[in-house]
């Protein structure tokens, strides 16, 4: 039986990555609900550790050490609930992205239609889509079969069939893999989550039932051809996800027993933090939280009606980087790059780094390459991500990010940096906000945490957000613009809440910034040239608006949108240097 | 703060696990003194399957079809076999296709495995069988020294070292290469074209150790019949100096290679066995040690890429590092009595 998280007073979270654990605190201080501290350690879940509990246990004790609080006992184990003399907490929630990606096949009956929802709903936690199968496969029975047999996957996907629809499509679909999964060995046997026609249940049962592992159901993600549901079929998939991972992972069967089966992965616990946030302070723009680790980039966006989450273990900066060449090119990396290196560099990088996914950049020459190479990750997965955000977000134009504000960047990869500014550099050139946007930096990855609480205590998430436990980067001013290199495109001007001013006249290709402390009041008046638009409607600019500070201030990104870096490789390195600076990042 | 130690031991006890990736027979029992190409278990396994739709061919129901198929679950027949026979003067007739073995039968069709291959474990390194695991392998121990890699293109053999490198940082070029060094394992340093690969397949050896390849040439080297294994890792990283002293000063020696996969998860690496007689059985190698002054450590990231040093100091709380990154560090003093200071997660205890 869950433990009711509503009733206790302090949460302890804890986050499995791939190459970190953290531990952290969350207690009620002076009547609300505050981030107390926080713990690190390296994670054990590979060899020759094999165990995840045990990374666990290491960053519960440094968290033990920093507040000189009892949270184990004699046998290392957490002491759930807290006891009179104020060893332990009350309550656990565990999140987890460390493990290899899941194999995953999806089924469906037609391609843009049922199989696309499946393969939406499948990258919502850390998968390898290994096969898929639809009506339009043309290869002969056995030869899907024998492609499943060698895939071994570890969970099979399948939609298709609108609720009361044709069900003899479906079942020809169903017959190669019941066949399969009943020739593989009985522990390596996929888990099949069916999410399609309701009426195809009992034949999903009988035909792949006794040879899967475990078979799963819920609501159908494609009820008719217009529409997709996919919401409730991901927490059935996150289950699905973590009974997996506790065959995978030694250790993770303990800290879901000490969470009372609140553990969940980490992207859903941040796509359920993301859709709780859009519903709080729902606006017409949208809400965008980032994390780039090495497992994986989680895009999670919430909208007015839809939320997407994407989890890309492809696109992580870990063990998964030699895989990174297959979506993209050297050159693509480089061109990030304010190094004059060849791409042989870049590659032997990737190579390295893969074998060692928790180094960190020592130098300054390898935070360079490291920084383009994180850059070009997250711009891919947001491209990707932004195949299935909505038609009906708020778009300036339809190839362009759209409106998000606020945007949170988390994971280690956002906040290895060792300054805001670069940070925030790497975040503008992969995400390529526009318009007006607050951009937050998740210093302490507790987006997840706090989504993984929000089902149990839905006043925890609301009150840490607000108690100023994420770190505040800033307001950036992204104008969509064509212009000429230095060509003045905006002029502002701030107005401190001390009646002091400060203005900027910003030009094309150019990163300005003005000073605004957090916390610190101030208005911005923006004047636009015709033709620029900053999410009002081209020529519109804004008089006198409230707007939030952070440690880099107001940023104006004059840069414009796509941005379009110069293919002369040495002014592009020139510009890249001269950005970083802009912005503090040296 | 515990970290896993990447082995490189002149003298130890190792302990490897072999095991079968499907269950089969294990051929070898415990005591069983084994050599590195030894066969300790093997299985079948079927490489492709073929799906008989009777019904279908016959034109008739699934049921009926079911009553008229001819073969079991587990029958092995023969290419041309009949599977079923339909009825009238002149009977559709379904065969099987290739010679195989029946997996499945039911709803009109027959499923069979053809194309059934044989697929041997060998023992890797030269040792003694411990223990058997039913149907899956074997528990094999041995005392020697060991040289542990971090990639390997999947491959296992043994023969005679043959060192061509000069010092740590020799590039081993096609010219090298002679026809004396046919059968042996060849201790190679950098490798920078595919030439070298080349020339090495063609003598054949029976291996190669490098310190490092570029990225471009790991296709290249999946597609050698011999075992590759890379001591230090991508680009031209010359070999760690307790590598390339311990393998140098083994010149001559039988070794086992077993160029096996890294996987993070299970801890299998590549490694290099040189078996060595021993009066007593030498300690076990240790997989994690704690990171403390005094401890052999090697870089895994610049500055000092793939050097070794010892631990001076930790350092306390967090350090500002030249990138401006700010981490848990020590300080190091290399081998050339430079001394730098190392994110802890940047290095590795060498071991």
């Amino acid at each position: 039986m869950p433990t009711s998280l509503v009733t206790g007073n302090s949460l302890l979270a804890i986050d499995v990555g791939a190459s970190s654990t953290r531990a952290v605190l969350f207690d009620v201080i002076e009547g609300e609900y505050r981030f107390v501290a926080s713990g690190v350690a390296p994670s054990t879940a590979e060899a020759p550790f094999k165990d995840v509990s045990e990374g666990a246990r290491n960053a519960i004790q440094s968290l033990q050490t920093i507040m000189q609080k009892t949270l184990l006992d004699a046998t290392r184990s957490l002491i759930v609930p807290s006891q009179p003399d104020g060893s332990g907490v009350d309550s656990l929630v565990v999140t987890i992205s460390a493990g290899p990606a899941v194999k995953a096949i999806v089924v469906g009956l037609l391609k843009d239609v049922s199989l696309d929802s499946a393969r939406r709903l499948t990258e919502t936690v850390y998968t390898r889509v290994v096969d898929t199968l639809s009506l339009g496969d043309t290869r002969k029975p056995q030869q899907q079969i024998d492609s499943i047999l060698r895939a071994r996957p570890d969970m099979v996907i399948i939609a298709g069939g609108t609720d009361g629809g044709a069900s003899r499509s479906l079942q020809k679909l169903l017959d190669p893999i019941g066949l399969a999964s009943y020739l593989l060995p009985e522990e390596k046997r996929p888990a099949v989550l069916f999410a399609g026609n309701a009426k195809m249940s009992t034949e999903v049962q009988s035909l792949v039932g006794s040879f899967a592992s475990s078979v799963h159901f819920s609501h159908n993600i494609r009820p008719s051809l217009d529409v997709e549901d996919i919401d409730p079929a991901e927490l059935e998939l996150a289950q699905m996800f973590i009974n997996i991972r506790k065959k995978q992972l030694r250790g993770l069967d303990v800290l879901n027993l000490w969470a009372g089966g609140h553990t969940l992965p980490t992207s859903y616990a941040t796509g359920r933090m993301v859709r709780f946030l859009a519903e709080i302070y729902g606006s017409k723009k949208g809400l965008l939280s980032v994390d780039l680790s090495a497992s994986s980039s989680v895009i999670a966006a919430g909208f007015k009606k839809k939320s997407v989450v994407k989890a890309f273990p492809q696109f992580g900066v870990g063990e998964n980087l030699t895989g990174l060449l297959s979506h993209t090119t050297l050159e693509d990396i480089m061109r990030w790059c304010p190094l004059d290196v060849p791409p042989s560099v870049i590659l032997d990088y990737l190579y390295q780094k893969a074998l060692y996914p928790s180094v960190i950049a020592a130098t300054p020459e390898d935070l360079a390459i490291s920084h383009s190479v994180a850059k070009q990750a997250l711009y891919l997965a947001m491209q990707a991500a932004q195949r299935d955000f909505p038609k009906d977000a708020a778009f300036i134009k339809p190839n362009l990010t759209p409106l998000f504000d606020p945007i949170i960047a988390g994971g280690s990869a956002l906040n290895d940096a060792s300054k805001p500014g670069r940070s925030l550099l790497l975040l503008l050139d992969a995400v390529q906000p526009v318009g007006i946007s607050t951009i937050i930096l998740d210093q302490n990855s507790l987006m997840p945490m706090l989504g993984a609480a929000a089902s149990q205590n839905n006043i925890l998430p609301v009150q840490v957000l607000e108690s100023g436990a994420f770190l505040s980067a800033g307001t950036v001013v992204s104008p969509v613009v064509a212009a000429k290199y230095g060509q003045s495109i905006l002029k502002a001007k701030v107005t401190y809440d001390t009646g002091t001013e400060a203005s900027v006249d910003l030009k094309y290709g150019f990163l300005e910034t003005l000073p605004l402390a957090a916390g610190e009041g101030a208005h911005i008046t923006i004047q636009v040239g015709r033709g620029v638009n900053i999410g009002l409607g081209p020529g519109r600019g804004v008089k006198n608006m409230p707007i939030a500070g952070g440690a880099l201030g107001v940023i104006f990104d004059g840069r414009g949108r796509p941005l379009d870096l110069p293919a002369d490789p040495v002014r592009r390195r020139e510009l890249i240097k001269k950005w970083n600076w802009a912005l503090g990042g040296g | 703060m515990l970290t896993p130690v990447h082995h490189i031991l002149g003298l130890t006890t190792i302990v490897r696990e072999r095991l079968l990736p499907i269950s089969g027979n294990v051929v070898v029992r415990v005591q069983q003194k084994v050599a590195a190409g030894d066969v300790v278990a093997e299985t079948r396994w079927a490489r492709e399957h073929t799906l008989l739709d009777v019904a279908r061919t016959l034109k008739i129901s699934t049921v009926a079809a079911d009553a008229l198929i001819k073969c079991q679950i587990g029958d092995r027949i023969k290419a041309g076999t009949e599977i079923a026979s339909g009825k009238g003067m002149f009977p559709r007739r379904v065969t099987a296709p290739r010679d195989g073995r029946v997996v499945a039968v039911g709803g009109g069709q027959v499923l069979m495995e053809v194309g059934e291959a044989k697929m041997e474990l060998r023992a890797g390194l030269p040792g003694v069988v411990t223990e058997v695991i039913p149907e899956r392998g074997v528990v094999i121990q041995a005392s020697g020294g060991l040289v542990q890699g971090v990639w390997g293109n999947g491959r296992i053999d043994a023969g005679s070292l043959v060192n061509l490198m000069e010092g740590p940082d020799t590039v081993l070029v096609p010219g090298r290469v002679d026809v004396s060094m046919r059968g042996s394992v060849i201790l190679g340093g950098i490798i920078k074209s595919v030439e070298t690969l080349q020339a090495l397949a063609e003598l054949p050896a029976r291996g190669l150790i490098a310190s490092s390849m570029p990225p471009t040439l790991l296709p290249k080297s999946r597609e050698m019949k011999f075992p590759i294994m890379l001591t230090d890792g991508f680009g031209s990283i010359p070999m760690n100096s307790a590598a390339y002293k311990l393998l140098s000063t083994n010149t001559k020696r039988e070794i086992a290679l077993n160029a096996e996969s890294y996987d993070r998860y299970t801890g299998t690496r590549p490694e290099v066995f040189i078996p060595l007689p021993v009066s007593s059985e030498p300690p076990l190698a240790v997989d994690v040690q704690a990171l403390a002054p005094g401890v052999q450590v090697r870089m895994r990231r610049p500055p000092a890429m793939g050097m070794l040093g010892s631990i001076v100091s930790i350092k306390p709380g967090l350090t500002a590092l030249p990138s401006g990154v700010r981490a848990p560090a020590a300080e190091v003093k290399l081998e050339n009595d430079e001394t730098v200071i190392v994110p802890l997660v940047n290095m590795e205890v060498v071991g």
